[in-house]
Parts: structure tokens; sequence; C-alpha cells
């Protein structure tokens, strides 16, 4: 990668004297896609100007996996607003290697926004990119934590938590995995005190049993 | 225009009273009638929170309706306030002649209040009182000098009949769908697509999603989800506002869905729906 393709962006970002002009860009370094790019664009994401960070994350996205390792190098020393973008960008890219990331933000972090986003991600994984022997460890983790948050106050946590065993469900290697995922989807459509999510749950069960090959475990 | 947002603080959840102990619902009950007055008005709040649905907080919270103790310099009753939001949240009908009368009330918030309150509980029996704040329509419906807002709490009054099914109103609300002040037409739009099930009013809404003002476009979106407008979907998913907010309002279009089918399978249009929220996780 040669830097003179890249300067030109950058001073264009540095010198942006006004919340639009930054937006242009850094929209403009995104549509690059110049690997080189990347740190400016994650420095973006802490820049408090929502429309350059959301162009940022964009362009992240669809650099795809080279922006995963510099995303979790520079994610603890960043203020919450852009570990907020990093996480959405890591849940979108869903490589596993941002496993324990979002599986703390799925659990524990501040922002509802944010859970869900890294709750949906979890379910997601790109699970072929890990070796055989840590897909089924790292299927038991994330199974476990969509567990506990669909118990969440939040409706729309445990909303975000059907969307994520579904997807873990479609994907799971162990025959036990399936069938808690199974045991779980079937107790929230039969009894979850909010229809909405019942409805989802009710949902994630047709489609596991019409993509399932063998079956998939029936339950209750 | 108007700043809303002088109106809206009454709305926040109050800090906890110094030295205050943390409450229990008998607590609480025990609280409206404390000689400290920031402990009664707590506690009101309070028990609406977490829905203490408790008979003896009911009659309590009705008690405080009448409250003359607690009072603003403008002459506002904040304790009255909170007992009147609360009593909205509990769905006992035993507080609708309270909220009735607090319709007479001389503090603009406690009639606005009373009228959400009565809007929730869902017993007709307060169409007539509510109606009668609309006297003189929409040419008497102005700001009150120095004041941040109307003459009557338009939108709250307009909303709740909108909510209680009140066709009797559908010529007087009609005209406040051209009222000056954007949140009172959206809520007369709002009632009238309830009242009269007309998509034009629907689609009213819909474009209000494109006002450049992102607190309308946040109201329009409450306001498509609370009468569950399933053509919106898409330009719900598509308006420019947070993620929360758009998932809300197609939670209550989806909520209407599966309402108004009775059958075991999901609907297309509901599953067309899941599908745009799982894009906004």
């Amino acid at each position: 990668m040669s830097n003179s393709q890249l300067q030109p962006f950058i001073a264009a970002i540095e010198q942006a004297d006004s919340p639009t002009r930054l937006i242009g860009a850094v929209r403009a370094l995104a549509a690059a896609r110049l690997e080189a790019g990347i740190p400016t664009l994650i420095q973006v994401l802490g820049y408090n100007n929502p429309g350059a960070a959301l162009a940022a994350v964009e362009g992240l996205v669809q650099l795809g996996r080279v922006a995963v390792e510099p995303l979790l190098e520079q994610i603890d020393g960043y203020n919450y607003g852009a570990r907020a973008y990093a996480i959405r960008v890591l849940a979108a890219i869903a490589d596993p290697r941002a496993l324990s990331v979002l599986l703390s933000a799925a659990a524990t972090d501040f922002a509802p926004s944010v859970r869900r986003a890294a709750i949906k991600g979890l379910g997601n994984l790109q699970w072929q990119a890990l070796p055989m022997q840590q897909r089924t460890q790292a299927q038991t983790e994330v199974l476990n934590v969509l567990l506990d948050v669909s118990a969440d106050p939040d409706w729309a946590i445990r909303y975000a938590a059907v969307v994520g065993l579904q997807a873990l469900g479609e994907s799971a290697i162990e025959w036990r995995t399936r069938q808690a995922v199974s045991d779980r989807l079937c107790q929230i459509e039969q009894s979850d005190r909010d229809p909405v999510t019942q409805a989802r749950a009710k949902l994630a069960r047709d489609r596991l049993s019409a993509v399932s090959s063998p079956p998939f475990p029936v339950c209750c | 225009m108007v700043d809303f947002n002088s109106d809206q603080q009454v709305e926040r959840s109050p800090e906890m009273p110094a030295g205050a102990s943390p409450l229990t619902a008998d607590l609480a009950i025990a609280h409206l009638r404390h000689e400290d007055l920031s402990l009664r008005y707590y506690a009101a709040w309070w028990l609406g929170k977490y829905q203490i649905c408790d008979s003896a907080a009911v009659t309590a919270l009705i008690a405080a309706l009448e409250d003359e103790s607690d009072r603003t310099e403008l002459g506002g009753y904040p304790l009255r306030r909170n007992a009147a939001r609360a009593l909205g949240k509990l769905a006992d009908t035993r507080a609708v002649p309270g909220l009735i009368r607090c319709l007479d009330c001389s503090d603009f918030y406690v009639r606005e209040a009373a009228a959400q309150s009565l809007g929730m509980l869902g017993d007709c029996s307060c169409i007539p009182a509510l109606i009668r704040l609309l006297d003189g329509g929409v040419e008497v419906a102005q700001f009150v000098p120095g004041r941040p807002h109307l003459a009557q709490p338009y939108e709250a009054v307009i909303e709740a009949l909108g909510a209680l099914g009140a066709t009797e109103a559908i010529d007087l609300i009609r005209p406040f769908v051209d009222h000056p002040v954007a949140r009172v037409q959206y809520a007369a739009t709002r009632a009238m697509y309830q009242l009269t099930q007309e998509p034009t009013y629907g689609d009213q809404l819909v474009q209000a999603l494109n006002s450049n003002d992102v607190q309308l476009r946040r109201t329009a979106l409450s306001d498509l989800g609370a009468i569950g407008y399933a053509p919106a979907a898409e330009a719900i998913a598509a308006s420019a506002t947070e993620n929360s907010f758009k998932l809300f309002a197609l939670k209550g279009l989806l909520e209407h869905q599966l309402r108004s089918s009775s059958n075991e399978t999901l609907a297309p249009r509901a599953i067309e729906i899941i599908g745009l929220m799982d894009t906004l996780l």
C-alpha cells in the first residue's frame, strides 16, 4: 500500500473545517477501501460526529476481516461512544476473533443498543473461520451468554437473544447445543410476557425446523 | 417554535430525596402522608413506576389528587401531577372520578396528567369531560402568554379520546389536524386514524417522518407505533432516527398485527415487520 494513495484522504479529514466537510472526507476514505486507511477510520469513531462515525462504520464493515485486529487492538483506550461503534463493526464483520469482546459487550455493556448489536453478532459469527476443536467450545460460551440475556428485563434484549439463538441453532455443531436452543425458544414462545418476543421465538422455531437437516430437535 | 423540553422536565423521574431509605410498597404508601413533601412527591412517582397495583396504594393516590400542601411558585400542584400520572399505570378504574375532577384543576400539568391517565385506564365514562376541554375549538387553542403550553393539554386530551374510541368526538378533533403546533397536529391525525381507520391519516404521519426536526420524527414514530399502521413499516425502518425509536415503533405495528389475527401461524406481513426489526438490532 503506497502512502501517496492514502495521503490526500487523510489531509482532507485533517483539514475539514465543518462537520459536513468531515463527513464528506470520511465517506471518500471509506469508499476508497484502503487497508492503510483503517487506523484513520477507527480514529473517526471517537470524533463525536455521528455522521462521520457512521460513514467510518460502513467503511470498516466493508473492509471486513482485515479491520478486526486493528479494532481489537485499539478498542480499550477509546471513549464509550467510540467503543459502541467499534462493537457494531465487529458484530457486523462477524469474525470469531472478536468473540470475547462481543461476549462481554452482550452481557454487560451500559448501552442497550450496543448489547443488542453484540447479541445478534454472537449468533452470527463465522464459525468456519475457527479451527474445529475451538468451534464447539466457542459455541458453548455463546450459548451460555445468549441463554442469560434471554431472561433480561428489557424486551428488546430478549428479542435480540431470540435472533441470536436462531442463528446459533442454524450453525450449531453439537446436538446438545441445538437441543438447548430449541428448549429455550420453546419456553419463550409459550411464556414470555411480551407478545412480540413470543412471536419472534415462534418464527425462530419455524425457521429452524425448515432449514435443519437432520430435523431440529422438538421440545416441550 | 416552542421548546417542549421545558415541559418535559416535569416528566423526568425525580431524584431520590436526600436521606430517604429505599422504598417498599408499604413504605411508599405511608410516605404519601409524610410531613416531608419531597418524600410524598417521590413516593407517588415510585408507586407508578413500579406499578404497585395494591388497593391501598390506589386509595392513597386518589386522596393525593386533592392535595393542597405541595404548591409551586406559580400555583402548581406537584404531588397531584405525580399521583395522576401514577394512577394511569395502575389499571384501577376507581381512580376515574378523581381524575375527571382533575380535568378542572387550575394547574395545566395536572390536567395533562389526568387526561393521559384517563386514556390509559380505558373507562369511557370520562369521554364527555375530556370533550369539554376542546370547547372553543382550534380558535381558543392558543399559547397561554408567558407559559410554554397551550390553554389546554390538547395533545393529551385528543390522544386519550382516540385511544378510548370516542367516535362522537370526530367532528371536534378533525379541525385540530391543521393546528399550528405540529405535536397537536400529529395527536389529532393519530386519533382521527384510530376513530375512522382512514389510511389518509396514517399516510400523513408517514409523511411526518420526513420532518427536519428530529424530535418531531420521533413523535411521528411513536404515533405510528401507537396506531399500529402496518403500511408504515418500511418508512419507519428507513427514517433518520435512532434504532431504538424505530424498533419500538415497529413493535407497535407488530403487536397490532398479532392482535388482529387469531391465526396460529404468523401472517406474511407480520413476518415482514419482524424482518425489518431484525435489521435494527
